[in-house]
């Protein structure tokens, strides 16, 4: 986490946007398929392109994943609700207008619970969430060079989208960050967005004001478009903030405009002034008609909701005696929780030691590769394996920290890989007692002087044991055989 | 009401339809006509009524999630004023 | 082939105003083939169609899809607004004027399922958009009953091809009275359905919360047979009414004795033309005179109905046309300087005057500042007319009433004042507005051009309007009268 500090006497007031695609096989309203990476325009149906005559049916599925999502933030579910048309002229655009929900939104309401610091440092917040609204995405310009045009694949246009807004109610970017963290774990528990940032399946807009401590009156705001890591939208808030108080410091005034990350400079750009923005003309859509929920629906949908994340870091406290931080790494995404239980499912696992590998080898592994944990080298029912190993005495933890470099590089089978590397711990106390009378014999000088009292000298004499066992010999047993050795006689 | 030279002009912006001068007087004129019959709708009667946004009272009706259009790309695109690669084109946009 | 080449009881007369249902025993007799048939209706078009302008292009007639069903091998043409795969479809502007529709219209593939045989795509007002068919990129149409009149708007191709005997069937639209009004100027018979009765898709959009696609043909009888084929729900429309759509056929003949026809006194005004008024309500002494017991009723604010229309239409069509930008189809301006250039010289030049204008009406009507007090003031206007319809239902069956307050105006007549022209909808309007089912029958005719009598019903009620129609043509001669016409030999 950024160590960054908001200037001393102003405070940062936040609220996010975040569009998250919902992972329909088909569009919104159209039967064309959603999947991302087709030949650009394959995927878009005479719906899609808006072609003269054609009309739009709304998706069963696009519903219920929005329904689903304001379930899991504890939100209303609209009994009714409707759609927009938001009018504007965009190549992407096809029909020249997006079909929204502008006055009747599916979800209203709802909250979230995020926790930033640590230890004692960890504060619990709640966010609130405005409202959640059905939509469809639009197409992708592609700005390379085609004769000095510009290229239009409509593709993703119809894909089902939900919007999140939430309350301005972060006041520092890393609550902001915790907060988008927060809602990509659940779209993701919920199955309802694959959360892929790159490709633009979860997008987040900031919307940014400072105003002086104390002051309750919100600042003009500025709203931060094309945010696609957590890392940048981190980066994008701060700026921000900078920007804004440097302008009220120095006397400046700050003005509505929406502005463009741009990660390479690290900084934002305007894009437009409230002046030049559209008017959007919103009226109901007359081809779509009101969507009518009924309790039965809604209650067969709630009985879909999975654990999701905060629930289960509560279980994992309780249930495998997690400390809370652990616990929330562990299920701050659903990849990870899957990861982790994934590896606990053995007979007899040890859930701590568990934790302590998946956040620290798996973590440093995946850190070092650039890797989501869904492509993790070593795969969980591997690591199951190792820590059983671990686990019986075959290994120490510092010879299995070996088996699993070496899993992450070649693959195979944990116990061939100790097999092949000779990696077996010595546990055989007969073994183990012959090459402890052999440093005895071998240092006489040294076991006078422990004996007469230089205590500190028994780590002398596990290290001799270690370099004959050449690091195999089971710790926990060189010692017994030591002491009983040099103490006993 | 009644529209002004410069309203008739952002509205045709808003439209994307260019208004040149010599048909904006007799537009205007035309449009403030048609903008005249609406004073009617300034009628008490309306003030509680709730507004209605199609004829029959009818619910949306949700289609199953399942994909049921193939790839028509030649056919879809064949009246494509501009068009290279799959993608349509347009003058260069810039963002 | 000509008409008079097929040997048929009665020849040609017979032929062209033939019913449905005649042509269908005479293909099922053997009489003539279904090819015979379409080469006979092809080659009048062929004739008179050069001086009516009624369509704007001819499709080389194919075998019906269907041998069996209750259209098969009639021949029938388009309004321009049903998308026909492979057929251009150009809805009457330049914007559309090479356009290829890719894909097939829920109305063309149930005609086509049925049997139906497709000539043509008839010309109309651009977009939907006006009363007299002068809006037209492919120029206007003439009425047959009077080549210096209009023949209605905006599915004038269809009522004036019909009229003409070009086909026995067309079909259209109605937004504001498209179906209704250019059936009474050309002396045809034309029914819109309830709003949700005829799927939409593929009909390309002016008003989607008004927009209704319906028949025009020569008698009720054919109109029955035509929208049963074409109504019933689609899948593919969410605005579509799912429910069974019942054999009008079957009802023609149920006696009217007893029914009560309302008639709205607000709209026997000075606003109607006199002699108009006389041919009405002769038609509805004939409908008392078949058993129907008449009742006063009151459908007031017929102003406020046409102000609420003209904002809500141009309102919902300035956003479905907001599609037409020069990118994926149709219309695109030459080398466009940039993106800002492209999409206002493509519909600038592509779009015609009267689109335009009520693009930026509705434009403004939904604009920052000003949709409460347009928008949603014309939504609760269009509450209050519903309500009166409501409780009009409550003391009758059926409404019974002019259609036009005028018979068929002359070419250029209204064509300076967009206003006055939006009065010719004054009786249609409202019956879109409550989205109602509404008919148009011939009733007589005044200075030679053609009288309508409107029947509206309840949501749904197309059987009863239907059987109420067919009882007056019972009754009635009107809707067998044919105009005469240069190069036809068969007049009357």
């Amino acid at each position: 986490m950024s160590d960054y500090v908001i200037p001393s006497g102003w405070e940062a007031v936040i609220g996010l946007e975040i569009h998250a695609q919902l992972a329909t096989r088909s569009k919104i309203f159209s039967g064309a398929s959603t999947a991302f990476g087709a030949e650009p325009n394959a995927q878009a149906c005479a719906v899609d392109l808006g072609l003269p005559g054609v009309l739009p049916v709304l998706n069963e599925g696009a519903v219920r994943m929005a329904s689903l999502f304001g379930l899991a933030i504890d939100a209303e579910i609209s009994r009714v609700s409707s759609f927009d048309r938001k009018n504007y002229f965009y190549p992407d655009l096809p029909k020249g207008y997006q079909t929204t929900q502008l006055a009747r939104p599916i979800v209203v309401g709802g909250q979230v619970t995020i926790t930033t610091g640590e230890g004692k440092q960890a504060r619990e917040h709640t966010i609130n969430v405005t409202r959640a609204h059905l939509e469809e995405d639009a197409g992708k310009s592609l700005h390379e060079d085609f004769h000095g045009m510009t290229g239009i694949d409509l593709n993703r246009a119809g894909t089902p989208l939900i919007e999140i807004v939430s309350e301005p109610d972060m006041r520092t970017p890393e609550q902001a960050v915790a907060y988008a963290r927060k809602i990509h774990a659940i779209v993701q528990y919920l199955g309802i967005c694959d959360g892929n940032m790159q490709e633009g399946s979860f997008r987040v807009d900031a919307n940014v004001s400072v105003r002086p401590e104390g002051e309750t009156a919100f600042g003009t705001r500025a709203e931060i478009k094309n945010v696609n890591s957590f890392r940048f939208l981190q980066r994008a808030i701060e700026f921000e903030i900078e920007r804004q108080v440097d302008l009220l410091e120095t006397g400046g005034e700050v003005v509505q405009c929406t502005r463009l990350y741009d990660p390479d400079r690290d900084e934002t750009r305007l894009m437009r002034t409230k002046e030049d923005a559209d008017d959007y003309r919103y009226f109901p859509c007359p081809d779509l008609l009101p969507v009518v929920l009924d309790e039965a629906t809604i209650k067969s949908w709630r009985a879909q909701l999975p654990e999701l994340p905060d629930a289960k870091a509560g279980r994992y406290q309780s249930e495998y005696g997690l400390s809370a931080y652990d616990a929330g790494v562990l299920t701050a995404s659903r990849a990870t929780a899957e990861y982790f239980e994934a590896v606990i499912a053995r007979d007899g696992a040890d859930p701590k030691l568990a934790a302590n590998w998946v956040m620290g080898e798996v973590a440093a592994l995946l850190n070092r590769l650039e890797l989501e944990i869904g492509d993790c080298p070593v795969p969980a029912d591997k690591l199951a394996d190792l820590l059983e190993r671990i686990g019986d005495g075959t290994l120490s933890n510092k010879l299995g920290r070996e088996v699993f470099e070496a899993l992450a590089e070649e693959g195979g089978s944990v116990d061939a890989i100790i097999e092949a590397r000779g990696l077996k711990q010595i546990s055989d106390t007969g073994a183990i007692e012959a090459m402890v009378d052999e440093v005895i014999a071998a240092n006489p000088g040294q076991v006078e002087a422990y004996r007469g009292g230089k205590d500190k000298l028994f780590g002398f004499f596990v290290g001799q044991v270690m370099k004959a066992a050449k690091g195999k010999a089971n710790p926990q047993a060189v010692n017994e055989v030591l002491k009983r050795r040099l103490d006993g006689d | 009401m009644s529209l002004t030279n410069d309203q008739l002009q952002a509205v045709a912006h808003l439209a994307r339809i260019a208004v040149e001068p010599d048909w904006a007087e007799a537009l205007r004129s035309d449009i403030n006509g048609i903008l005249e019959q609406a004073d009617r709708l300034d009628d008490p009667r309306l003030n509680d009524l709730e507004p209605m946004a199609h004829p029959l009272d009818q619910v949306q009706r949700l289609r199953p999630d399942e994909v049921t259009e193939t790839d028509d790309r030649e056919t879809l695109m064949a009246a494509a004023p501009a068009q290279e690669n799959g993608l349509f084109l347009v003058p260069k946009v810039i963002e | 082939m000509s008409t008079s080449d097929i040997p048929h009881r009665g020849g040609d007369a017979a032929l062209i105003n033939a019913s449905i249902a005649e042509l269908r025993a005479g293909l099922a007799a053997g009489e003539y083939t279904a090819n015979d048939l379409s080469a006979a209706f092809a080659a009048r078009i062929e004739t008179i169609d050069p001086s009516l302008n009624s369509l704007v292009s001819r499709v080389e007639p194919v075998e019906p899809a269907s041998e069996t069903g209750r259209l098969a091998g009639i021949p029938y043409v388009h309004k321009d607004i049903f998308c026909a795969k492979g057929t251009r479809t150009t809805c009457g502007s330049r914007m559309l004027a090479d356009w290829v529709a890719p894909y097939d219209s829920t109305v063309h593939e149930r005609l086509t399922r049925s049997g139906a045989v497709l000539l043509g795509k008839a010309n109309m007002d651009e977009f939907a958009m006006g009363s007299s068919n002068e809006n037209s990129h492919f120029g206007a149409v003439a009425n047959p009953w009077d080549t210096n009149a209009v023949p209605g708007g905006s599915s004038g191709g269809s009522a004036a091809a019909v009229a003409a005997r070009l086909v026995p069937f067309a079909t259209g639209t109605d937004t504001g009275g498209s179906i209704r009004q250019p059936a009474a100027f050309c002396g045809v018979t034309g029914i819109k359905p309830t709003y949700g009765r005829v799927s939409r898709y593929g009909m390309i959009a002016y008003a989607s919360s008004f927009d209704q696609g319906g028949v025009i043909a020569k008698s009720a009888e054919d109109c029955a047979t035509v929208l049963g084929e074409m109504a019933g729900f689609d899948e593919r429309d969410s605005t579509s009414a799912d429910r069974e759509v019942p054999d009008y056929a079957a009802t023609l003949n149920d006696s009217i004795a007893g029914l009560r026809v309302g008639i709205p006194r607000q709209w026997f005004s000075e606003a109607l033309d006199p002699a108009v008024g006389d041919a009405v309500t002769a038609a509805i002494d004939e409908l008392r005179a078949a058993g129907a017991e008449t009742v006063e009723i009151d459908l007031p604010d017929a102003d406020i109905a046409l102000a609420a229309y003209y904002l809500l239409a141009p309102a919902e069509a300035s956003s479905n046309l907001s599609r037409f930008d020069g990118v994926r189809f149709g219309y695109r301006c030459e080398d466009p300087k940039d993106l800002q250039d492209l999409y206002e010289r493509s519909r600038s030049e592509g779009f015609g005057a009267e689109v335009k204008r009520r693009i930026l009406v509705g434009t403004y009507a939904l604009s920052a500042g000003y949709y409460d007090a347009f928008y949603r003031r014309a939504q609760k206007a269009r509450r209050l007319v519903t309500d009166h319809f409501q409780r009009a239902f409550e003391q009758c069956d059926v409404i019974a009433g002019p259609v036009t307050p005028t018979p068929a105006f002359d070419r250029g007549a209204h064509s300076d004042d967009p206003a006055k022209m939006y009065l010719e909808d004054i009786f249609t309007i409202p019956v879109n507005l409550a989205g109602l089912p509404g008919m148009s029958v011939p009733a007589g005719f005044v200075a030679g051009r053609p009288v309508g009598l409107q029947l509206i019903g309840r949501h749904f009620d197309e059987a009863r309007l239907l059987n109420v129609a067919h009882q007056y043509q019972q009754r009635v001669d009107w809707h067998t009268r044919m105009p005469s016409l240069g190069g036809d030999s068969s007049n009357h």
